[in-house]
């Protein structure tokens, strides 16, 4: 109370008095000021971050999608259109053989190689391990798309899937390797020397004993690779040539119309079924790791 | 055998526990014991070598091999396809006097400095800053757009930035009432660096926001108390306190921006030649005209552009290791 009336009476502006009826007004107009800034800023990122996608969620179930936004007269006919297109049926199942491919092969290997990088220690092994992740973060796909290229051509390998596979595989191992390897690191050891006393091999102790222990890191590594190819577009788009291998990413851009308008029925409705596996695997890690997480695997 | 009754002692962190000379010999037991589902080295080597193999093949041998391919006049098609012929260091000359290299790095420069820095990294800092009072409901709201413009695959973005911008139809056009305006014609290279802002600023805005929360919440209440306003609170308490997180990203998004290949789907480098990015560069000139070998001598450029980085940010990570 007393400091109220001190501070609003003008007679005694001194220093020890708190600042001045003017100052005070100045200091009300810089919160105010500072607020509605703030309000401006964060609803113009809001627009910004929201706009674009708004047409994913609304074009899909829009009797006549157009380009513009617009409140959707809804309709589930844009997915009949896409079930009925062969090719972009085709190509999610293509998207869905490349990942879960490359999936298998980069669990598999960085399992095995993990595992005995863990366990044995072999000279010079942080080294690799640390050469290795310093490779694969600057021999990027785009950096190497033209030798990557030629290598596949030469392998006779050009226009295949299995080529999208190893490069992807290849890209994706080192980083695995070196997650592993962390799991496999903090998994403990008596359960294999048990294993052993009953007189398992070692792919068995590994399969049996191992694999089950570390499976919230191969669950990691299981849908970081997937999350990788799923989106991947230059890869299979430098490697592969014929329509019916092409995966989504790539068919995307290939929906037009016969009077060469691209077809909006098919594109959203593909984009938002093209999506939603990636969201639901974001959701899951999300609930399972909390989402901070994913920012340590996306890239 | 003592070992069962070591695993016991064996806690997950021992420090200040146990003396000096009993945890290095605790340690060398340790070493012993490491190999408890005796691989023994020629297995463990059989283990990681189909790894290597792959690794090898489809990631190392592609780099090393831009150092021959860069020195021949290797082509698509044609008679240089056949029996391509070592031209030296041509390709590397021509580069430094082509107005197409030059004009290409400037752009890259440009669309690094605009997208990654400027764009990312102060929109992700200013949303990680604003989000840590904002109430649980409107921070969850924020940070999921922003995360969705980051996870949804790059194609789809791409689509919805062509979409959006459409000379005709597009909803930017509409709302903003310029009509017919062409935005990837007239502004195309303000296109893409909006678009990568867009597709990458999670990453700053995660990185920044548990930085943000690892700084002593007394500090930033002694500059609140001693009447600091925002900017100096920021200059002299958060600044300081998140150097290596700051530098982190700018090294981090650099790399990533530098590679990124999405604003071809959107211009495909064009008009004319004003939003070719070097990736897009390299693509055009060696996999669309044919040209591999100078492409390959360009690709080479950006390794080793890539390596300087990646180094520059090994360097800075061990540096905050040891301080």
């Amino acid at each position: 109370m007393t400091t109220a009336t001190e501070s609003t009476t003008p007679a005694a502006p001194g220093p020890e008095n708190g600042p001045s009826p003017h100052e005070q007004s100045m200091a009300f107009v810089r919160t105010a000021l500072g607020r509605i800034g703030r309000f401006v800023f964060i609803g113009f990122v809001i627009v910004f971050f929201a706009l674009p996608v708004l047409w994913l969620v609304s074009a899909p179930f829009d009797r006549a999608p157009a380009l513009r936004l617009s409140v959707p007269e809804f309709t589930l006919d844009n997915f009949d259109v896409l079930l009925d297109n062969p090719f972009a049926m085709q190509s999610l199942g293509n998207s869905l053989i490349i990942s879960l491919s490359t999936m298998a092969i980069v669990l598999v290997l960085a399992s095995l190689a993990s595992y005995a990088l863990s366990r044995v220690r072999v000279p010079g092994r942080d080294m690799l391990l640390y050469s290795l992740l310093l490779l694969s973060s600057i021999v990027t796909g785009t950096a190497a798309m033209v030798p990557t290229f030629v290598l596949i051509t030469e392998l006779n390998l050009i226009d295949t899937q299995l080529a999208v596979v190893l490069v992807m595989a290849g890209g994706l191992l080192p980083a695995a390797i070196f997650i592993l390897k962390d799991f496999m690191d903090n998994t403990p050891r008596s359960y294999e020397e048990s294993a052993r006393v009953y007189g398992a091999s070692s792919l068995q102790i590994l399969r049996h004993v191992v694999v089950p222990i570390a499976r919230p890191g191969l669950a990691t590594i299981a849908v970081w690779s997937v999350v990788q190819v799923w989106g991947n577009f230059l890869v299979p788009f430098i490697l592969l040539r014929t329509p019916d291998k092409l995966p989504a990413a790539v068919v995307m851009f290939t929906f037009y119309t016969e009077g060469g308008q691209p077809n909006l029925a098919l594109i959203s409705a593909f984009s938002l079924l093209f999506s939603v596996p990636v969201v639901l695997l974001y959701l899951f890690v999300n609930r399972r790791y909390g989402f901070r997480f994913y920012g340590g695997i996306k890239s | 055998m003592p070992r069962t009754s070591l695993n016991k002692q064996e806690p997950p962190e021992d420090p200040p526990l146990v003396s000096t000379p009993e945890r290095g010999f605790l340690r060398r037991r340790r070493r012993l014991n490491e190999d408890a589902a005796g691989l023994g080295r020629a297995r463990a080597g059989a283990f990681v070598a189909p790894a290597l193999v792959l690794i090898a093949i489809f990631l190392v041998f592609p780099a090393l091999w831009t150092l021959y391919l860069g020195v021949t006049n290797w082509r698509l098609t044609g008679l240089a396809a056949a029996e391509p012929e070592f031209v030296g260091l041509d390709n590397y000359v021509d580069a430094v006097t082509d107005d197409r290299f030059v004009g290409s790095l400037t752009r890259t420069l440009v669309f690094v400095a605009c997208s990654a820095i400027a764009g990312q990294m102060l929109l992700g800092f200013a949303i990680a800053w604003l989000m840590r009072r904002a109430s649980k409901a409107v921070r969850g709201f924020v940070e999921t757009l922003v995360l969705i413009a980051w996870i949804l695959p790059a194609s789809v973005i791409a689509w919805l930035w062509l979409a959006m911008l459409d000379r005709r139809n597009g909803s930017l056009n509409a709302i903003l009432g310029t009509e017919d305006t062409a935005w990837l014609l007239e502004y195309p290279m303000q296109s893409i660096i909006a678009f990568n802002i867009f597709n990458g600023t999670a990453f700053s805005m995660l990185l920044f926001s548990s930085a943000l929360a690892s700084i002593p919440p007394s500090q930033l209440e002694t500059a609140k108390m001693s009447g600091a306003g925002t900017w100096a609170t920021l200059r002299d308490v958060v600044f300081p306190n998140i150097r290596g997180h700051i530098l982190t990203a700018v090294l981090l998004v650099t790399l990533w921006t530098f590679n990124v290949f999405t604003p071809y789907l959107l211009t495909g480098g064009g008009p004319g030649q004003e939003t070719e990015i070097f990736p897009v560069f390299i693509y055009n000139l060696a996999l669309k005209t044919g040209e591999l070998g100078q492409g390959a001598a360009f690709s080479l450029i950006m390794i080793v552009i890539n390596l300087i980085i990646a180094l520059v940010y090994l360097r800075v990570l061990r540096e905050r290791r040891h301080t």
